[in-house]
């Protein structure tokens, strides 16, 4: 039972940020028509703004080390712990969760930026040159990534007093010895905040239902003389905003390289094929379902009895839904079944 | 005269003259060594094979990588059990990447469009993390699949042929070392496949079955009420254009034997997409120009580095010198990938026939070739 | 009386709640033209898809010379000989005139499958005169190297005829030939439909021109909210009250 429980918990946070990025390709697809291969370079792309901003945090002096008194030895401390103290030692340590007020205007203004430029001219193009460009630019992104951070991953610590782990067991009545690290669980609430703001935003707002009515079908609204133009904008921005928070939020769980995005794509796109192109609720489903499953089938016994199967399950079980049903598991029926 | 520069054995005669002679006439752009030259055959190889799938049809595959994966373990199998000779390997890597592809062309192509794509991205996925893990008695996982001095060689011992000297012997091709002549009889082999490889390719394009390919590709909807079953063809297509990339991929190994698991990678098949599309989608040379150039341009752009710009940029006052060394600095060297990814921008967005339609433009500006406007449809 | 060459009987087609087609029933003879006429959205189009294999009906059934259509893929209602020409030129846009009358040329000679890599176009005269000739007849020879995605609607319309024709069909199936055509290109459609081996063809079309669908039909059905309410000749079909009152009364007060 605590193996289950564990198993579960395990690909809930890796199944989280495969729900964030499905749900804003599905977003980008369903609504805009466009397959964006550049899509996984945004959540990297967050990722880099957490490790912007601490590192803006933490830009520090050298200063003598007291407690070293054998030799002089200097360490490093940021002027924000100078000028205010413990504050600004809470601030430093908080870079992560803070960065996402750094977040939102930089990701909206990429989405932005990116829309405006590029994905506008390429909703009349074929999916195949939709994708083609947008791998382009992946590679572009990664590349200016890799220029100005080098190519190893840089740790991102999350804050001090969440660093440690959860008596999940305890909480939940079972083993002592069931404990899971704080952060994860905060990032599985925190994915889940998210996805209830996006359906929230699309269920109960104007703009929201003119999103929605066109993913059902496009050339009528397109037909009713509202300014698609810049609701597209702003969907694009929204979905680069999901990606983006997600990936801050996630540098502290696995330390953002240049290439992070390009291996969450490849698993995101799945993630969206099998929920079903186009359904929002299919992305989020499939998200965690897969994570939950990769987690599964990473577990020893399981690796016993059919080696290598945590490496491809998830393409495994893409095959399987595309074959047998493919519209995916909550598509629509005749919605981009082709 | 027009018709005798469209004849087949014409096509064939400039190409392979063209071919044979680039120690010649690559040498003054600093392009003629072995090693550069043999990259650019292998990978016009792979790139001619891919646009008989993507070039022809239409269908996008992004795991035309694994076979050249296949290719290349099946070629370093039959040099470790078999034989020193490349001959066999690179039969054999041809047929086995053949069957890999008839299975994953099989399921993939019950789908079409962007489910095709994420179909053959899964199935090269699959297989590049099996190659790393579970298969790492095949493959070798990460350290890659090597030769070695004491591998049996069974048929080689069997003829009674021995090395001569101590260590890992070399590749041959019926008793002509690979390596001899400074390594250039390696390019002529390598150059001597890409031309039956694109007189194959050649054929294809002007037979009927190349033309049903490309009425495909225009309207595959038409094409099953004008009567034709279309699955076959596009199966035919798929498994002719993996068995290319497993021989592209046994060429590689039969010049070096090694294989890895990297090369399976779904950015590796991302590049011959992108060698297709820079070159010319559905054109006979373009990906063959396409490869040569993205092969000529990484060669000379990662070898770059700060002081060579500094040089290259001296003519000019030191301020802009600086500023422009600092601007260009990022795109070369390890940033060459940079360079590679805004130029596959620039061609989708600006030249999505590639290079080949950007000599048709340059030609018809300047009045050569086919007059278009004057026969251009008269508009109602 | 000739042999019925295409039965189709009680067939029904529903999408979601709506009836298409409700128990439809309607033959087709050897050597006639018929003509399937109805207001918008009656199921014309719905009937002939149901014939070539684009819809499956949800019962019924559609015999061809004998054999039984429903189930059978596409491609192979095609070769059976049954060919339809449709509204919206489907065409290949990408490819010369000359190849997109060479494409449904194979296909007669190659059948649903036939790998020929290695053979060459240059080598096929049989089907490059056929396909020359073809284009010669229907007035596009001076097009026959230009992409048919550049050509004028009404010269693509033309392809289309030429490329069912090219196929010799048994039974042509033509949906609204002359829709949008100018008064003078519909006249020439209907000589060309009139003449020489087309003129003998077995034909349904489907049409709304009134003027078209008299200067063609052996014999008229009307089709009226998925239901056939009359079936007979131009005249019979003129003097039926049920018809006038469904579908000429309205046309006329169009025009």
């Amino acid at each position: 039972m605590d193996a289950i429980l564990i198993q579960i918990l395990n690909g809930l946070d890796k199944g989280a940020a495969y729900a964030l990025i499905a749900l804003g390709l599905t977003l980008a697809f369903g609504t805009l028509g466009i397959v964006n291969f550049a899509h996984g370079a945004l959540f990297m792309l967050g990722a880099f703004c957490a490790v912007v901003f601490s590192k803006i945090l933490t830009i520090s002096v050298k200063i003598k080390d007291e407690s070293v008194t054998l030799f002089d030895a200097y360490k490093e401390q940021p002027y924000l712990e100078i000028w205010f103290g413990d504050f600004g030692a809470a601030i430093v340590d908080w870079a992560v969760p803070l960065s996402l007020l750094f977040v939102i205007p930089v990701m909206i203004l990429i989405g932005i930026v990116m829309e405006r430029g590029l994905i506008k001219h390429f909703y009349k193009r074929t999916h195949a040159e939709q994708i083609l460009v947008t791998f382009g630019l992946a590679i572009v992104i990664q590349e200016i990534i890799k220029h100005f951070f080098g190519a190893n991953p840089i740790p991102t610590p999350a804050p001090d007093i969440v660093s440690g782990s959860a008596a999940v067991g305890a909480f939940f009545g079972l083993s002592d010895n069931l404990v899971y690290p704080w952060w994860r669980l905060i990032y599985i609430i925190f994915s889940a905040i998210i996805i209830f703001a996006v359906f929230a935003f699309l269920k109960f707002t104007t703009f929201g239902m003119v999103v929605r009515a066109g993913m059902a079908d496009r050339e009528t609204v397109g037909l009713l003389g509202i300014n698609i133009q810049k609701r597209f904008t702003i969907v694009f921005a929204i979905a680069a905003l999901v990606a983006g928070l997600a990936g801050a939020m996630y540098a502290p769980i696995l330390p953002p390289d240049y290439y992070m995005g390009m291996d969450f794509l490849v698993l995101s796109f799945v993630v969206v094929v099998v929920g079903g192109m186009g359904s929002l609720g299919g992305a989020v489903f499939a998200g965690f379902l897969l994570g939950i499953l990769q987690s599964f089938a990473s577990m020893n016994e399981i690796k016993s009895i059919i080696p290598g199967i945590d490496q491809i399950i998830i393409y495994l079980v893409a095959i399987v839904v595309l074959l047998v049903r493919p519209r995916g598991l909550l598509g629509r029926e005749g919605v981009f079944e082709d | 005269m027009k018709n005798l520069f469209k004849s087949n054995a014409v096509i064939m005669l400039v190409f392979s003259a063209v071919v044979l002679t680039a120690p010649i006439w690559l040498d003054p752009i600093g392009a003629n060594y072995p090693d550069l030259l043999q990259k650019f055959a292998i990978f016009g190889l792979f790139a001619i094979g891919y646009n008989i799938l993507f070039g022809l049809t239409g269908y996008l595959s992004f795991g035309h990588a694994a076979f050249l994966g296949v290719g290349s373990y099946t070629a370093v199998w039959c040099l470790k059990l078999f034989t020193m000779n490349v001959f066999l390997g690179v039969i054999l890597a041809t047929i086995i990447s053949g069957i890999f592809a008839l299975a994953i062309g099989f399921i993939s192509l019950r789908r079409s469009g962007i489910y095709f794509s994420i179909l053959t991205l899964a199935f090269a996925q699959m297989a590049y993390s099996l190659a790393y893990s579970v298969l790492t008695p095949i493959t070798n996982g990460e350290t890659g699949l090597q030769i070695a001095a004491d591998d049996p060689r069974y048929l080689d011992s069997m003829l009674g042929i021995t090395q001569q000297s101590e260590g890992i012997p070399s590749t041959h091709f019926f008793g002509f070392d690979i390596k001899s002549m400074d390594g250039y009889f390696g390019f002529y082999f390598a150059a001597v496949v890409l031309i039956i490889g694109f007189y194959i390719s050649l054929k294809i394009f002007r037979s009927p079955f190349g033309l049903k390919l490309r009425a495909i590709k225009s309207n595959q909807t038409r094409m099953t009420y004008t009567g034709f079953n279309t699955k076959p063809y596009l199966l035919a297509a798929f498994v002719i254009s993996g068995m290319y990339a497993g021989l592209a991929g046994s060429i590689m190994v039969a010049i070096d034997p090694l294989a890895g698991a990297e090369r399976m990678q779904w950015t590796a098949s991302g590049e011959v997409v992108l060698m297709t599309i820079l070159g010319g989608v559905g054109t006979l040379i373009g990906p063959l120009v396409g490869a040569a150039v993205i092969k000529y341009l990484e060669n000379i752009f990662s070898a770059l580095n700060n002081s060579e710009l500094t040089n290259i940029f001296s003519w000019l006052p030191e301020a802009i010198q600086t500023a422009t060394v600092y601007i260009v600095e990022p795109f070369v060297g390890k940033g060459w990938h940079l360079t590679l990814g805004s130029a596959f921008m620039l061609v989708v967005i600006f030249l999505p026939g590639g290079i080949m339609e950007g000599f048709d433009r340059v030609k018809n500006l300047f009045g050569f070739g086919k007059k278009k406007s004057s026969s251009e449809g008269e508009a109602k | 009386m000739n042999k019925t060459m295409l039965e189709i009987k009680g067939v029904n087609k529903t999408f979601g709640g709506l009836h298409a087609l409700s128990d439809v029933n309607l033959q087709i003879v050897e050597g006639e033209t018929h003509a399937i006429i109805g207001p918008n959205g009656a199921g014309k189009s719905t009937l002939l898809n149901c014939c070539i294999g684009k819809l499956i009906p949800d019962n019924g059934s559609v015999t061809f010379n004998g054999r039984n259509m429903i189930g059978m893929p596409p491609h192979e209602i095609n070769h059976a000989g049954m060919v339809r020409v449709f509204q919206t030129p489907e065409i290949f846009p990408d490819l010369s005139l000359m190849d997109n009358l060479m494409i449904p040329a194979l296909a007669s000679r190659d059948g649903t499958i036939k790998f020929n890599p290695f053979k060459s176009m240059g080598k096929e005269k049989n089907i490059r005169d056929e396909a020359m000739q073809s284009l010669a007849d229907f007035g596009l020879e001076k097009f026959h190297d230009q992409h048919a995605g550049s050509i004028s609607r009404g010269d693509k319309r033309r392809l289309e005829l030429a490329m069912g024709l090219i196929q010799h069909p048994t039974l042509l199936l033509l949906d609204e030939p002359t829709a949008g055509m100018a008064r003078h290109d519909t006249n020439a459609t209907i000589d060309l439909l009139k003449s020489g081996k087309m003129g003998e063809m077995t034909k349904v079309i489907i049409e709304h021109d009134m003027h078209v669908v008299f200067s063609l039909a052996d014999r008229i059905s009307v089709l009226a909210r998925g239901h056939i309410i009359a079936t007979g000749t131009p005249e019979e079909i003129k003097d039926d009250p049920k018809v006038k009152e469904a579908y000429l009364g309205e046309e006329q007060e169009d025009e």
